[in-house]
């Protein structure tokens, strides 16, 4: 059988370039989609702004501005309370790479990234609530019953337990980052620890400082549950936690227009200051190992970091154990067999596993597409940004904020709880899309970068190529966002708070119902559970992330 | 392989094709003759494998005609042109094995025949690879992956090869063992072949004709042996230096 060289069939031609746009075509879908998802919240808000002014006008009163007052009030607060330390911790850890346990501290920080907001909410109040472990003791400091925790000093205990470790964790970075040269530099010229902290540690941390700060900033600015949760009342509200309220109880439209578009303004501000800094909007840190150090601590400095390390540990690691201990008081059986727990835990498996699939497919076709674009000699640079790192942006529009433009858009259309699984789903699901993205895209464009023109070549194209040639590479990475997203949208609270209800409940719903009627400990026993599983699934995406890496 | 002598090679026509990007600016006009070994050699950044990426189709000319065999192939994809290929690195996927890398060469969807798979032992015992088709290419050595590389070049059985520097990163000893067996495999297919190599070594041994490129044109092409007599032009003995008879024992890394 003799072969001919000229082209076996001439659907070569088209089947290449058929190719080449699917990927485009692809990454725009996606596009399409994320823009449909925020653009219908914003038309929601839009219509509903339009159609009453004067209402939503009149809602910007004295009580809107205390609230957004407290927004940023409690979120600078936060801030200073987490970075400030967290320079220290940061400090303390990269001066004492051998320092018992270091490896299990850092790895101890990560966890509270991957803990859902109502299980650190509630560890902090079977830690230092009026009924929690430290609360008898607090009551005999202060003389008198401790009045518990709820309030602004609530809402920062649970904001620094989240951003002291992340943030110590990116300085952590930044300081392992001073090339070794400097650090034997350093010890041939004879530099004292100070003089080491200024002209080495401190240009390097100056550096990272208004990124790290401007993204712990962020994060408390659109925090929700913890606010919702431990805010205790009218006085400690924030902005989302009012849209919730306007929507959820007062039902008054026209304020909740008003709230929303004073968030969005505000995270709009934030941003733009933090695009000017630099900040990576992701933040997530990965440690290399730690170099070999050349400046010998004193006894009393070392000693001095010690106490800055275990001091880190004891309150990061307090409110994990008494989720622990709170949960295991709780009686675990009884709640397993109770129908509402049962019919709560598969939605949200359901749910969770629909969003990490669709967060999947949305980074999957963005990476292809933005790849494909990169390819062409045509550039494109807004395509390529918005499929590649402007994905990030759609962290700055809160989950909430997206819940009630569409809770207002649909209200005159249909029954909005019952798009509540569709909207879990969704937003979740483009929440967690950056994340996710942030593991396929390198892996994708590797793959591509060996393997391009040899596909061309060899005439290697579409789902052939996909399930032939990319598939081997992208498993891992792949798995590695999925079991995130899962992660994040099992522990979501902001959609579902809107669009819950006794037909459709998800865990983080039912424990905040069970929160409201008293009943602490089927919460502390469903916060146990949750955290649990979220945790798996996190160590399970690093795990993934990790042997890709090496691979 | 009784059906090798079908494949007979065309020859690789670029007519006034030009190419750039950013500030560099191509143009190449020259015609490689059929079943011949040409080397295309030339400082970096002279164009060789500019030249190649025209010819395979992983580029397009801004202006110009690329005919393959007298055939307009300048709007094909690459795919689509009578062409196989080897890079110096990177041209098998690290997770299919030496046999199914091969195949590809046959079926870019891997549906192959009886047929074929015979055809793909037989191209791998011609490359010395025999008892090797279910290693993985990080079980083989340098030279082994690019024998794999030529053995997907015998079954895909096209009249152009075009060959970007393949044994640029492979010992001394070995390389020479490849150019013979190119040289072999050229005798059996009698495809054209462009070549492009650092080595005026390589391109002795193997080249019936050399192309030398400047600045992104052709300076002069010719018969091989115009070349290396001595007597050959004067860009080209300034580009291989005095010392080119020592240069001839280390292999350069692709610049």
């Amino acid at each position: 059988m003799s072969r001919s060289y000229v082209p076996r069939n001439g659907s070569y031609v088209a089947g290449i370039s058929r190719s080449r746009d699917a990927r485009v075509t692809a990454g725009l879908a996606a596009l399409a989609f994320i823009a449909t998802l925020i653009g219908g919240a914003l038309l929601g808000l839009g219509v509903e702004g339009a159609g009453n002014i004067a209402g939503a006008l009149a809602a910007f009163d004295p009580y809107l501005v205390r609230v957004a007052r407290f927004t940023l009030w409690q979120a600078a607060l936060s801030t200073l309370l987490s970075v400030l330390p967290a320079l220290f911790v940061a400090r303390a850890l990269a001066r004492h790479p051998r320092f018992p346990g270091r490896g299990f501290i850092l790895q101890l920080f990560a966890v509270p990234l991957a803990l859902p907001a109502i299980v650190a909410a509630l560890g902090v109040l079977a830690l230092y609530g009026r009924a929690g472990y430290f609360g008898g003791l607090l009551s005999s400091l202060g003389g008198g019953q401790w009045p518990g925790i709820y309030g602004l000093s609530g809402i920062l205990v649970a904001h620094v337990f989240f951003n002291l470790p992340l943030a110590t964790r990116l300085f952590l970075e930044a300081l392992q980052a001073i090339p070794g040269d400097q650090w034997r530099l350093a010890s041939q010229l004879g530099m004292s620890n100070v003089a080491a902290f200024r002209f080495l540690e401190w240009p390097a941390l100056r550096q990272a400082l208004p990124g790290v700060a401007g993204l712990v900033f962020m994060l408390c600015v659109t925090s929700f549950t913890i606010v919702l949760t431990l805010g205790g009342g009218p006085a400690a509200s924030t902005l989302e936690v009012a849209i919730y309220q306007a929507l959820r109880f007062d039902f008054d439209p026209a304020r909740a227009v008003a709230l929303t578009l004073l968030q969005v303004a505000l995270t709009a501000a934030v941003v733009a200051f933090l695009a000017r800094l630099g900040a990576d909007m992701t933040g997530d840190a990965s440690l290399p190992v730690a170099p070999r150090r050349f400046i010998t601590s004193s006894a009393a400095g070392t000693a001095l970091d010690g106490m800055v390390i275990l001091l880190a540990l004891a309150f990061v690691a307090g409110p994990m154990l008494a989720t622990v201990a709170a949960g295991l008081r709780a009686d675990l059986l009884r709640l397993a067999g109770e129908e509402a727990v049962r019919r709560a835990t598969l939605t949200s498996v359901v749910l969770a596993l629909l969003s990490a699939l669709l967060a999947a497919v949305l980074s999957l076709s963005l990476a292809m597409g933005r790849r494909a674009l990169m390819l062409e000699r045509r550039r494109r640079p807004v395509l390529e940004f918005l499929t590649g790192s402007g994905t990030s942006f759609v962290l700055v529009i809160p989950p909430i904020v997206i819940g009630a433009g569409w809770f207002l858009l649909l209200r005159h259309l249909s029954d909005v709880f019952a798009i509540a699984p569709v909207m879990v789903v969704t937003v979740n699901a483009v929440m967690a899309m950056p994340f996710a993205l942030r593991a396929v895209q390198p892996a994708y464009d590797a793959a591509s970068e060996r393997h391009e023109r040899l596909c061309a070549q060899l005439g290697i194209s579409g789902w052939t190529r996909l399930s032939l040639v990319d598939w081997p590479g992208l498993r891992r990475p792949l798995a590695t966002a999925f079991a995130f997203a899962m992660a994040l949208s099992l522990g979501d609270l902001g959609v579902i708070a809107l669009f819950g209800s006794d037909t459709v409940q998800t865990l983080p719903y039912l424990l905040l119902a069970r929160m409201g009627s008293y009943r602490t400990e089927d919460a502390a026993g469903l916060a146990l559970l949750l955290g649990v599983v979220c945790l798996a699934l996190v160590l399970v995406a690093d795990r993934l992330g990790r042997r890709g890496k090496e691979a | 392989m009784s059906e090798a002598r079908t494949a007979r090679g065309a020859a690789v026509q670029l007519e006034t094709v030009t190419f750039g990007y950013g500030e560099v600016g191509f143009s190449f006009d020259v015609t490689f003759a059929a079943g011949k070994i040409t080397a295309v050699m030339g400082p970096s950044g002279s164009g060789k494998s500019t030249l190649l990426n025209l010819v395979a189709g992983f580029e397009t000319p801004a202006s110009g005609r690329v005919r393959i065999g007298g055939k307009d192939v300048t709007e094909a994809p690459p795919a689509a042109r009578p062409v196989s290929m080897v890079f110096q690195e990177n041209n098998l996927f690290a997770h299919l094995t030496v046999e199914q890398n091969v195949g590809l060469g046959r079926s870019p969807s891997l549906r192959l025949s009886s047929g074929d798979r015979a055809d793909i032992a037989a191209a791998l015992a011609r490359t010395g690879l025999a008892g090797k088709e279910g290693r993985l290419p990080r079980e083989l050595s340098g030279g082994e992956r690019q024998r794999v590389a030529l053995s997907r070049v015998l079954v895909r059985r096209q009249p152009v090869l075009l060959l970007d520097e393949p044994f640029a990163s492979l010992g001394p000893s070995l390389r020479t063992d490849m150019l013979d067996l190119l040289c072999a495999l050229h005798a059996e297919q009698g495809m054209t072949v462009l070549f492009v190599t650092h080595q005026p070594a390589d391109a002795k041994r193997v080249a019936d004709d050399v192309v030398f490129l400047e600045n992104g044109r052709v300076a002069v092409a010719g018969p091989a042996s115009k070349f290396f007599d001595g007597s050959g032009p004067e860009a080209f003995q300034r580009y291989i230096g005095a010392d080119s008879d020592r240069s001839q024992d280390f292999a350069r890394k692709r610049t």
